[in-house]
């Protein structure tokens, strides 16, 4: 215990004499070794992208009660993993979850709503309905919501659980994490649709981006429809 | 509910009234049925709910029923209820295969106005008079009236292409 | 209106050489009419309950008129239904309503119990009862944490949904499933419940009073709950039974209408409750109908307990029902019985029936009629929200938009109901 104590004490210490810049030498470098961690950029980013995720409060039919009501309430408290600030408008939001059945009516709703979303953006498709048709093989329903937009994570259930919802939400927090690029453009074919901002000088984007986007635009021009 | 006797009576009351209106009448699984004339549905419904002794003000449900293979093909279903009776009483008009069109009775049960669009959305049965007879649930360039029975249910088959490929 | 500033007086110096208003914005237009603007509301909106669109026209603040635009989840359940045997059809009218599917599913095998005229046994009707009443409350709870969250109040959620989740419990206890249980079966219910239930379910009948409690406390004394809601959304009584709104609507107008009380199904007769009623039909009693009713189920629910009779929870007609598991392997009839139900389900005679009961919502109808075959030819369902949601331009009309939105969570329409 007073060992622990004495540990802390001079930890503190050295914190102290760090933030004045006191610290020098080998014991600056000690210091740097125990608390920096090197990472890219674009790792930091999407670490944070992974962790404040602004769904949208946007329910369809049965699993609106499960997903976006039932997760953010106590027992299963979505704001664990830093997503229970809900928001309204598509523009602020950056993850959809299709809760129930798409009808034809519906469609190009849901369509208008995930264009209005801002890159970078993903999309739950959760129960079957909305993956696959599920029972309702009929004149009214979208059969997969995968045909008029993509979808990132689908989650199996009729209505799945809350605690199957919050497990996709883990495995797209990982996607999210691992991959940068989810690969949705190529599987849907969408290559040379990516959103950037351009017109004045002010708005131009940034090398990188504008090579990435002629590369996407050539490889849509010289590979053809993935999958094709 | 009216009982079989007591539905012959309501019948004989009403031919008093209104000769010829009841075509037929069924008594079936303890409820009640008046088939009535559909040029008359009208006449008829007001005199059930404002006749002194019937009151059957309160019309819970319309719908159709689609009797294929039959001629008249549709049935519109008019489930009425007198609640100081505590009574159901169904009313019910056959309307044939080819231009099925009967009068509404939104003018004289407000409640009917959903229900009439939805039976025109569903089946394209036109109610006459009505306010405003537009498609209520589908989209409205929906083309076809899919509860017929005629009409296809639609959706697409599943293919299970994962295992054909890996086991022919 | 000359020397009148465009800044209070007082809070900056007076100055002569400072621009009045009509300097600034001109001289106002004495005989200016406000213009009535048409604006969309929906279908993606979280005030909305589910995918409802409203195209309300707006005078300033007040609604003038409003029409509600539905259909956006119509999933053609009606038609699914013509497509499968008669005990395939149960879970897809579970999913029309979809917070209260044991009253969909009570709905349509009760018809179709009528139509082939079975006889349940009557511990499934009792069952049967349980089951329903802690589903009226989980549609209550809901409604009550939804609506609750629209006015402002939203730890109402998170206590709702803590009962709410009581509730799921107890039916994945007995069926499995936290929503759409498929418990219900054409002659009675699918499975005996299980060792523990009764005594949960006791537990939670003990607390329920008491949580009811702790939300009146919360918002009976709420003024900004209170403002919202007394004197807002009245419908008179004629209107509303013109309009053939039935359910805690057509009670908070004065009206003791259940059917609970008016037709005998189910253990319903034997059970003491009351049926709470209001006085002016406005939001607030609105409101408190449906809070009294869930202290009411609860107390349905611990009559139903007491008196659970004994005996068999499922009819005993072969014809109709599945035989028990054990015999299958010991009773060759039995395997053919359960060979014939699953494969291709019973028959039913031609036939035609309308059921009603006594939804969360109101009268929830079921209309079946069979030609014979072992698929029914048509399955309708009155809905309580689709008729009901007529009445909401008479709530609304000449109300400002708060209130308006405050009229719809107290009208509770679920979309899924509304569409089908």
């Amino acid at each position: 215990m007073e060992i622990e104590r004495r540990s802390l004490e001079s930890r503190q210490a050295s914190a102290r004499d760090m933030l004045r810049g006191d610290l020098e030498g080998e014991d600056l470098e000690r210091y740097v070794e125990e608390r920096v961690v090197t990472t890219t950029f674009e790792k930091m980013l999407n670490l944070a992208r992974a962790n404040s995720i602004f769904p949208l409060t946007f329910g369809l039919a049965c699993c609106a009660i499960e997903a976006p009501i039932s997760i953010v309430t106590a027992r299963y408290d979505l704001a664990r993993f830093g997503a229970e600030a809900l928001r309204a408008s598509p523009r602020q939001a950056d993850l959809i979850i299709l809760s129930g059945r798409v009808s034809i009516k519906m469609a190009p709703v849901v369509r208008r709503l995930y264009d209005q979303m801002l890159e970078p953006k993903w999309a739950i498709s959760m129960g079957a309905c909305s993956s696959s048709g599920g029972m309702f093989a009929n004149y009214a329903v979208v059969q997969g919501a995968d045909k008029f937009m993509p979808i990132d994570m689908h989650i199996p259930g009729c209505p799945p659980r809350p605690e199957a919802v919050m497990y996709g939400f883990n495995k797209l927090q990982r996607k999210i994490m691992g991959n940068p690029d989810q690969g949705w453009r190529r599987r849907y074919n969408a290559l040379g649709t990516e959103e950037w901002a351009r017109g004045g000088p002010a708005s131009k984007p940034s090398i990188e981006s504008t090579e990435a986007y002629e590369l996407a635009r050539e490889l849509a021009v010289t590979e053809g429809p993935a999958g094709a | 509910m009216p009982d079989g006797p007591g539905l012959e009576l309501l019948r004989g009351e009403i031919d008093v009234d209104a000769p010829g209106a009841v075509l037929a009448t069924s008594y079936d699984k303890e409820r009640a049925t008046l088939i009535v004339d559909p040029a008359r549905i009208v006449e008829i419904l007001t005199w059930l709910r404002d006749k002194p002794g019937q009151g059957y003000r309160f019309l819970s449900s319309l719908h159709v029923a689609d009797y294929l293979p039959a001629e008249p093909r549709f049935g519109v279903h008019y489930e009425l209820l007198n609640r100081e009776r505590v009574e159901r009483l169904r009313v019910k008009a056959m309307l044939p295969a080819e231009g099925p069109e009967i009068d509404s009775v939104t003018p004289l049960f407000p409640t009917a106005n959903f229900q009439e669009r939805e039976a025109f959305d569903f089946f394209g049965v036109v109610f006459h008079g009505h306010p405003e007879l537009t498609r209520i649930l589908l989209p409205e360039d929906y083309v076809g009236w899919p509860q017929r029975r005629d009409f296809p249910v639609g959706g697409e088959p599943v293919t299970f292409t994962y295992s054909e490929e890996r086991y022919g | 209106m000359a020397d009148q500033r465009a800044f209070p007086q007082g809070l900056v110096d007076e100055d002569p050489a400072a621009p009045t208003v009509a300097d600034l914005y001109g001289e106002l237009d004495a005989d200016r009419t406000t213009e009535v603007m048409t604006v969309n509301i929906g279908p993606h909106h979280p005030a909305t309950h589910g995918v409802l669109r409203l195209v309300v026209d707006l005078e300033g603040e007040v609604v003038r008129d409003l029409k509600p635009v539905i259909g956006y989840v119509h999933t053609g359940i009606e038609k699914s239904c013509e497509d499968k045997s008669y005990w395939k059809v149960i879970p897809f009218v579970e999913r029309m309503d979809y917070v209260s599917y044991f009253f969909q599913m009570e709905a349509y095998c009760g018809a179709v119990e009528r139509l082939i005229g079975l006889e349940i046994p009557p511990r499934a009707k009792y069952l049967r009862t349980i089951f329903l009443e802690l589903n009226r409350i989980h549609s209550h709870l809901v409604w009550l944490g939804t609506t609750a969250l629209d006015l402002g109040a939203i730890s109402m959620l998170w206590y709702c949904f803590r009962e709410r989740d009581r509730i799921l419990d107890l039916f994945e206890m007995a069926t499995g499933q936290r929503m759409h249980t498929r418990y219900f079966q054409v002659g009675g219910v699918i499975e005996d419940i299980p060792l523990g239930f009764e005594e949960k379910c006791r537990q939670f009948v003990h607390d329920m009073p008491i949580r009811v409690g702790q939300y009146e406390a919360l918002l009976d004394r709420n003024e900004v709950f209170l403002q919202r809601t007394k004197g807002v959304g009245i419908v008179s009584h004629e209107r509303l039974l013109d309009l053939g709104v039935t359910g805690p609507l057509l009670r908070a107008a004065g009206d003791p209408w259940d059917l609970r009380k008016a037709f005998d199904y189910l253990a319903y007769p034997e059970m003491d409750f009351k049926i709470p009623v209001g006085t002016v039909g406005d939001n607030y009693d609105r409101y408190r109908v449906r809070v009294a009713e869930m202290v009411e189920s609860t107390k349905i629910i611990g009559q139903a307990l007491e008196a659970l009779p004994g005996g068999p929870f499922i009819a005993d007609n072969r014809k109709y029902v599945l035989p028990p598991r054990s015999e299958l392997s010991t009773s060759m009839e039995s395997l053919i019985h359960h060979f014939k139900l699953v494969t291709e389900g019973f028959r039913v005679d031609p036939g035609e029936i309308y059921y009603a009961i006594e939804g969360p919502r109101g009268e929830l109808g079921c209309f079946v009629l069979a030609d014979g075959s072992a698929k029914p030819a048509r399955v309708h369902f009155r809905d309580p929200s689709f008729v009901n949601l007529q009445s909401f331009r008479d709530m609304a009309k000449d109300s400002y938009v708060a209130d308006m939105i405050c009229s719809l969570g107290m009208l509770d329409p679920i979309l899924g109901g509304v569409d089908r």
